[in-house]
């Protein structure tokens, strides 16, 4: 142990005296390391934060498909659904988009049935129960200015301006769902939409088993070819998908930082300096074995890359926990004039840090320890030469 | 006499390890409180609106709703345009490995 101790004071010594060069190292180590372990951390608390949270969205959407595109669906499909076995309620949805003139920001409007319950814990207010009311998103509240016992005008599709009250507001903690919502009863949204009757955006159905939500699907696919049946689960899978590390542009940031990373490894691979040669044969001349300058090497690679993967990790961890990924929000953003302010709760695992590391730490020292390793077995004079 | 710097290394890795651990339950400390992560109350949000997307890009319909979208929505106004939203190479491409055959030839 005393011995190892020993070994890795020198090692220590050896970085100090190129200490320059080395802090430039670990600098540049950390911030890949912060750059891709931030963009594992905010992807993985996005889609569990999806998964978790559209739990709560219908069972089975069946949309209606035209000419290759989603088209209003006729609402009296909702019979033949509702008696297919294992199908509970079968409720048309009315929702769509909004262009606001006036912020130049798109809005999501949607439709409720006129069921209680009325309030929702992250609603401030209400929602709307009678004629020309509505409740707000926090974003929609702030681009237009309005909140509850105000007003909200729009226009209608048939170009009038509609003034609706403002009975509801929803919590800016419940932004990454709501934040560019408004809500309507159903029947003021298919006026203001002038959806024709009998014809909905489209249905939501209810299934009692869980296990039977694909069969129930492909029933209603056989019924009506014209309708694509989405069920929860391809929901779920979705978001698994989109907020993968593996996708659009997180993709490009997570790879530059891999390959800054590859070019770093590569350097201290293809060889080392003159110096650090010379160094190798001293110890070997003084008696140093093989085995004691590859030990050096490996305390000096894993000196260098722990407390760069160390410091490079709460980097990740203060941007990501405590700062709300403040740095990558933006380049997620896009256009988007409505975008909800995002408040992280990672579930961090345990295995994912251990990868990580596994997968930034070994190379490193593997990269530090392997041209050493020629050096070290080579006749000393010829070295020092 | 100066501290050995070994020792400096081991305590300056110690330190490190307790303020990532630190962060670490910090963090799986907030996502298990739901009064902190409000989970349920944003599934009842999602169950009673019928609300199948998070409304994080609201610049296009796919970017909007990336579950509902139809299939050639990145296409929707000529075939290979270009991606019209910035948004459009931050979202992945919807797992569309369910998206059903026609009836006829439908397994499900």
């Amino acid at each position: 142990m005393r011995r190892h101790l020993k070994i890795l004071e020198f090692a220590l010594s050896s970085l100090w005296r190129r200490r320059f060069k080395n802090l430039a190292i670990v600098v540049v180590y950390a911030f890949v390391i912060a750059v891709l372990a931030s963009i594992l951390l905010m992807t993985d608390a996005l889609r569990s934060e999806a998964v978790e949270i559209l739990v709560g969205a219908p069972d089975l959407v069946v949309q209606r498909v035209a000419a290759g595109r989603h088209d209003l669906i006729p609402t009296d499909y909702a019979t033949e659904i509702r008696a297919l076995p294992g199908v509970g309620e079968v409720r048309p949805r009315y929702w769509g988009y909004y262009f606001d003139a006036f912020t130049e920001s798109n809005l999501t409007f949607v439709g409720i049935d006129d069921e209680p319950p009325y309030e929702l814990e992250l609603l401030e207010g209400r929602l709307p129960s009678g004629p020309y009311e509505c409740a707000v998103g926090e974003g929609v509240a702030r681009v237009r200015a309005t909140g509850v016992g105000h007003e909200l005008t729009l226009i209608s599709h048939d170009g009038l301006g509609v003034i609706f009250d403002v009975v509801g507001e929803f919590q800016s903690s419940s932004s990454i769902l709501t934040n560019d919502l408004v809500v309507f009863r159903n029947a003021d949204l298919a006026e203001l939409f002038g959806f024709p009757e009998g014809r909905a955006v489209d249905l939501s159905v209810e299934v009692f088993n869980d296990a039977e939500v694909s069969t129930v699907a492909a029933k209603v696919k056989r019924i009506f070819p014209d309708t694509r049946p989405i069920t929860r689960s391809e929901i779920l899978r979705t978001y698994d998908a989109v907020f993968s590390w593996r996708s659009g542009m997180l993709l490009a940031v997570f790879a530059g930082a891999l390959a800054a990373f590859c070019i770093l490894a590569w350097d201290k691979a293809t060889g080392i300096s003159a110096e650090e040669r010379r160094e190798i044969g001293v110890l070997k001349a003084l008696g140093w074995s093989t085995g004691d300058v590859l030990e050096l090497k490996f305390w000096e690679g894993t000196a260098i890359s722990l407390t760069a993967f160390l410091l490079g990790l709460i980097a990740a961890l203060v941007h990501v926990v405590l700062l709300g990924a403040s740095l990558l929000a933006p380049v997620i953003r896009g256009w988007s004039v409505l975008f909800p302010e995002f408040r992280f709760t990672p579930a961090i695992s345990v295995y994912q840090l251990f990868v990580l590391g596994f997968l930034t730490v070994v190379p490193y020292v593997a990269s530090t320890v392997a041209p050493s390793w020629k050096a070290a077995v080579t006749d000393p004079e010829e070295v020092m030469r | 006499m100066t501290t050995p710097r070994h020792r400096l290394f081991l305590l300056l890795t110690a330190v490190e390890i307790a303020v990532v651990a630190g962060l670490v339950t910090r963090a799986r400390g907030l996502a298990a409180d739901s009064t902190v992560s409000l989970v349920p109350a944003k599934r009842a949000i999602a169950a009673r609106l019928g609300l199948t997307d998070l409304a994080i890009w609201t610049e296009a319909r796919y970017t909007r709703h990336p579950s509902q979208t139809d299939l050639f929505s990145p296409f929707q106004d000529f075939p290979s345009s270009f991606e019209h939203f910035p948004a459009g190479s931050v979202v992945g491409v919807p797992d569309l490995t369910g998206f059903r055959r026609p009836a006829a030839t439908s397994e499900d």
